[in-house]
């Protein structure tokens, strides 16, 4: 919402500056968004007198003038060609900025003769784009500033343009009046009286108005018009022009203008038909669907059933509420104009205006809401406009429906301020701040003028009496602790596993992610997702389409925009939910991590190598153990299709109870998603980890053994699809009192072992309890292990 | 017997290496070294010369077994000395590397969050990111005509043919998670609810996810004037300042009412904000009392109950707290952003370490 300080002037006696009014303004919850105030451009401009002006020696069209300023006599180059000996003219003395030629005036010579400033064209200073000469003043004194002659005698010049953003429960904001109301309440003025105005109609209306049954509730409340014959549309007076244009809105014709100074005055949307393009008489229905109507910005609409539109004898002529149609709009020639004001139900108006994608200045203020008490003074006040503008003569007026009632009053509890917002603030000044908005107030009962839809119960009041006395009166005032003594701690189970995940993850050198919660189709369907229940009605772009089903496929688009920019080496990890449907809470916790390339860049020591899925397995089982998840757990393969076949891991509590999966990314995969692989990554659901049974901070006593263990290696000859864990399983199965560690510690595959064999071998650890351990007793339980381990294995002990 | 102890004194400090220090140490006191031959002699003697010479025979003994040991610890180190002058290394090549890890700001600003509001009591909720429209609007006071539904750009999920529900939403905020914390735990209730956002709009300053804390107070005496305490506090904690001005400007939001937006003093000399001070004002937040209607929604009475409730840009303090400008890449992972702007995985934010380092 755009106006000048003039125009509030029109309703508001004030000697307050603009930056006091934008103070105010903003306090009051009109944010001001920006001013623009063209005194502050030109605050250096000031006038003097040509005392003589005689030809530059050596060039036709300059003149060498002596100026009187106020900083003595100057001697300034013009090439104006009004430039002349007793003009009075505006000057740029040196070191003064000229917007309209974005230039700072310095002393200089031009053609060989100095000159110690500029006289300006109204161009040159941003006033209009005239540029024939320079300004010749009929008035003024010398030194006196250029603004202040301005705001004495074209004080429209230098009217400053003040824009406040409107949050959508003040549409009385959305009128000058309504916000010069709010700043008269808060004291920075008096209210100048409305305007009024009542027509007599001279004659009976030839176009009648009716509204359909069916559309009287939820479409049009009441529709109020009248026919003026004999008008003269041409431009609207220069005042006017200038005051719209100000705002920026184009001047249309007097009729159009009128119109819109209505709507920013007092936010009052009006319409004119021209009469003459009316058929018959006007009523306001509902569209049956399908039916179309090429609106004032020229465009076609095409109705939906129900909206509420208003027809002549031949058709819609008007989407009511919201846009006028082209055919019956007013043009130059029109010299019968019908003046419509109605009002309309705002729910109506909004869903209308959205589904036809119509954002037009009375759309945006009918939603947000009218003054229905001031439906048919409008109607005279703007008739009474267009007869002293365009002359003319006025009908009778013509209504359909009624005009609602409105009217409500709510209690006002002085004490409630100091309850609610913590202001004290006497009970008189309260009742003052609501009587100067508008409020009328019966005993404690306060009526809420029609211009306030806002308001709809006692907070409301509340609300309004704190605004007006100002927030920056509050004064923080603390809050007692829910429990004394020391703070209890607040992080539930899984918020603080996340957090753990979080941190060790990053402790292992990787850098958290946090990509977006949607993919493009293409890669939530590579992960099992891309469904339409995870997919976006109103995506932004294609590549952020779905709901993202697991967080690798972010990890990897991230791994592929790392390795374009020539960081080939990356370990990202994101924490964060994944959907696996589309209700509220189909998303579930999950942490990933992603290892592409060098476990480091190529060093000294040679340790850098290629990742592998032993990294991740390591990883994961870290930040498992880290989660509190049991140490011991099951291995399974069988994932799903975006891990390399063979090379993948589940870690279970059993088939069903997955705690975390670890492996190498298919290839596939990796080739669709244009990342450089191979890939390692693994995932983790903390919901899966078992609650921690033991409630208690005890950790348990040390059992500290002081008699020596003993560490034995074997190696077995298996088949090559042997897995470890089964011999590891075994062993450890072998004297589980006695055995406290198996451990494997190399693989060798081939050689002379022959083909599809490897030899695996490990250390076992025997921790005795009772007595130390004798060479009987170790080559007993050596023994157990070899046959435990072949029997299981169908392996050889290697020799 | 002096000339026994000169001339093996002599030999050992002369001996050249540890075998001919054990040659002369087999010589000399060794079973049948010399010392031990004079003292088998010991036994020829009669008891008064053996009182003489017995103790000057274990005197010397002693003495020689001394050098022979100090002379031992004397080779040793010369030889460990001679050995390490071998053993030079480039101490100026690298470590073995370790790769470090970083904490995405986003994670560090929230546990900041959460350390600041927790010892005010605040727990912390979470909701669902997918949301009813109900939960999303309807229960915060904006109907389905409210121009503010236009003005959230909101996402809308796919909708089956068929399925005639309202469509559901990616939450514009986290507003929905008071009223699901309001129904489940009743009053009173503090708590932040932190989390991801959506809306569609993506330029210079916004991206289509976005993160923010909401914060919630309800019980039966909390005043706006409580919100502006809570809020001081808490932006001299975040900020890490001893004092702040906080400027309360009237505005309007749907859920709460009265309602304010929320400045701090700052200043911005050199492109750098500086919080607390200056002639600059910095809109930080939205705020307000709880409009009785979503307390309703939460199935509080509003006759009995009331409170305050605020909205906080996440990625938007992390911004001005840490200097980060562009939004954009909070969401790109590039790894020299990452790298720059993350912090150590034990850089755990508390009040009695600090939040910062």
């Amino acid at each position: 919402m755009k106006f000048t300080l003039s125009w509030l002037h029109d309703h508001l006696e004030t000697t307050a500056s603009v930056t006091e009014i934008s103070e105010a303004l903003t306090d009051l919850g009109l944010e001001v968004e920006g001013v623009e105030n063209p005194a502050e451009r030109l605050a250096d401009f000031t006038i003097g007198k040509v005392i003589h002006a005689e030809q530059h020696p050596d060039a036709d069209r300059l003149r060498v003038c002596k100026v009187l300023t106020d900083e003595g006599e100057l001697q300034i180059i013009c090439g104006a060609p009004n430039a002349r000996t007793g003009i009075t003219a505006v000057i740029a003395k040196p070191g003064t900025y000229v917007p309209g030629i974005d230039t700072t005036i310095g002393v200089g010579k031009i053609r060989g003769i100095e000159s110690h400033g500029m006289m300006c064209s109204e161009r040159e200073m941003e006033l209009s784009d005239e540029h024939d000469g320079i300004i010749e003043l009929p008035s003024g004194e010398v030194g006196e500033r250029f603004v202040d002659w301005l705001a004495a005698n074209d004080p429209s010049k230098v009217d400053p343009v003040i824009e406040i953003a409107i949050t959508p429960n003040r549409p009385d904001a959305l009128g000058v009046r309504g916000i010069a109301l709010d700043l008269a309440a808060r004291g920075l003025g008096t209210m100048k009286p409305a305007k009024t105005a009542h027509i007599e109609g001279q004659f009976a209306s030839p176009i009648a108005i009716t509204i359909d049954e069916d559309t009287r509730t939820g479409g049009c409340e009441v529709f109020g018009g009248r026919l003026i014959r004999g008008v003269t549309n041409g431009p609207s007076p220069e005042w006017l022009q200038k005051r719209l244009r100000a705002i920026g809105l184009r001047p249309i014709s007097a009729l159009v203008d009128i119109t819109n100074f209505f709507t920013y005055d007092r936010n009052r949307p009006l319409h004119v038909f021209d009469a003459d393009k009316v058929k018959g008489n006007l009523r306001v229905h509902r569209a049956e669907g399908g039916e179309t109507l090429v609106g004032l910005d020229e465009k076609e609409y095409t109705f939906g059933p129900g909206q509420v539109v208003i027809s002549d004898d031949e058709g819609i002529e008007s989407i009511g509420g919201i846009m006028g149609g082209l055919a019956t709009g007013c043009t130059e020639a029109t010299t019968n104009v019908f003046l419509e004001a109605a009002v309309w139900d705002h729910i109506q108006i909004a869903t209308t205006g959205r589904a036809l994608k119509i954002n037009s200045d009375a759309r945006y203020r009918n939603e947000r809401g009218i003054d229905p008490a001031f439906n048919m003074e409008a109607l005279d006040l703007a008739t009474q406009m267009i007869i002293d503008l365009c002359g003319g003569e006025p009908s009778n007026l013509v209504v359909a429906g009624e005009v609602p009632d409105v009217s409500r009053a709510y209690t006002l509890d002085p004490a409630r301020v100091q309850s609610l917002v913590g202001m004290d603030i006497p009970e008189s000044e309260q009742r003052q701040t609501l009587t100067a908005l508008g409020f009328r107030m019966e005993g404690n009962q306060a009526q809420v003028p029609s211009w306030r839809p806002d308001v709809m119960g006692e907070a409301d009041l509340v609300e309004e009496v704190a605004r007006v006395a100002s927030l920056t009166k509050l004064v923080g005032k603390p809050m007692p602790r829910t429990q004394t003594g020391v703070p209890k701690p607040i992080l539930s189970l899984t918020q603080k596993r996340e957090q753990i995940a979080r941190r060790t993850t990053a402790a292992l050198g990787y850098n958290e992610c946090v990509t977006y919660s949607f993919i493009d189709q293409a890669s939530a369907a590579l992960f099992g997702g891309g469904d339409d229940a995870t997919m976006l009605a109103n995506p932004i772009s294609s590549e952020m389409s779905h709901m993202r089903p697991a967080l690798l496929p972010g990890l990897l688009q991230a791994a592929a925009r790392n390795q374009a920019r020539g960081q080939m080496n990356v370990a990202l990890f994101e924490v964060g939910q994944a959907f696996h449907g589309g209700e509220p809470g189909e998303q579930h916790l999950l942490v990933s991590g992603l290892l592409v390339g060098q476990t480091g860049p190529k060093d000294v020591h040679g340790a850098a190598r290629a990742v592998d899925i032993y990294d991740v397995k390591a990883d994961a089982e870290a930040v498992l153990s880290a989660l509190g998840a049991p140490a011991k757990v099951q291995i399974l393969r069988g994932g799903r299709e975006w891990w390399h076949p063979g090379r993948h891991g589940m870690i279970c509590l059993g088939p069903k109870k997955v705690l975390g999966i670890f492996g190498e990314i298919h290839p596939r995969i990796l080739k669709a998603m244009d990342v450089k692989g191979p890939a390692m990554g693994f995932t983790i659901w903390p919901a899966e980890i078992p609650q921690p049974r033991n409630q208690t901070a005890n950790r348990g006593a040390l059992e500290l053994r002081d008699l020596q263990a003993v560490e034995r290696d074997f190696a077995f000859v298996v088949d090559a699809d042997v897995e470890a864990l089964t011999l590891v399983n075994a062993a450890a199965g072998a004297d589980k009192a006695l055995i406290e560690d198996v451990r494997i510690f190399d693989e060798f595959i081939g050689g002379s072992l022959g083909e599809g064999k490897k030899s695996l071998a490990m250390t076992v650890r025997l921790q005795p309890t009772e007595t130390t351990l004798k060479d009987a007793d170790i080559e007993a339980v050596s023994a157990k292990i070899v046959e435990k381990v072949t029997k299981a294995t169908g392996g050889t002990l290697r020799g | 017997m002096d000339d026994l102890r000169d001339k093996y004194l002599t030999a050992i400090a002369n001996a050249a290496d540890e075998a001919a220090l054990e040659d002369l140490r087999v010589q000399a006191v060794g079973k049948k070294g010399e010392v031990s031959l004079q003292m088998r002699e010991l036994g020829k003697m009669t008891p008064e010369e053996r009182q003489v010479a017995g103790p000057k025979l274990n005197a010397l003994k002693d003495e020689l077994n001394s050098a022979l040991a100090a002379k031992k610890q004397a080779l040793g180190d010369a030889a460990l000395d001679e050995r390490l002058k071998t053993e030079w290394l480039d101490v100026t090549l690298p470590g073995h590397r370790r790769r470090p890890g970083t904490i995405h700001p986003i994670s560090q600003v929230t546990e900041e969050v959460t350390a600041i509001f927790a010892d005010m009591g605040f727990s912390v909720a979470e909701g669902p990111q997918v949301e009813s429209d109900w939960y999303n609007f309807d229960a915060l006071n904006i109907p389905g005509h409210h121009p503010a539904r236009a003005e959230m750009d909101t996402f809308y999920m796919h909708r089956e043919e068929g399925d005639n529900r309202p469509p559901h939403v990616l939450r514009t905020h986290t507003s929905p998670v008071q009223i699901r914390s309001m129904q489940e735990h009743g009053a009173p209730i503090r708590v932040i609810a932190p989390g991801r956002v959506y809306r569609a709009d993506y330029d210079m300053t916004h991206t289509p996810m976005f993160h923010q804390v909401e914060g919630l107070a309800i019980d039966r005496d909390i005043s706006m004037a409580n919100l502006k305490w809570c809020l001081e506090e808490f932006v001299k904690a975040f900020f890490e300042v001893d004092d702040v001005e906080l400027r309360f400007r009237a505005s309007h939001f749907p859920f709460t009412e009265p309602s304010a937006e929320v400045d701090i003093r700052c200043s911005w000399e050199g492109g750098t904000l500086k919080i607390g001070e200056g002639d600059d004002w910095l809109e930080i937040l939205g705020s307000g009392m709880v409009h009785p209607h979503v307390l309703r929604s939460g199935n509080i009475d509003p006759d009995e109950w009331q409170g305050f409730a605020f909205g906080v840009g996440i990625d938007r303090i992390a911004m001005l707290k840490y200097g980060i400008p562009d939004l954009r890449a909070f969401f790109d992972s590039d790894l020299r952003w990452l790298r720059h702007y993350g912090f150590a995985s034990l850089d755990v934010p508390t009040l009695h370490g600090g939040l910062s380092r």
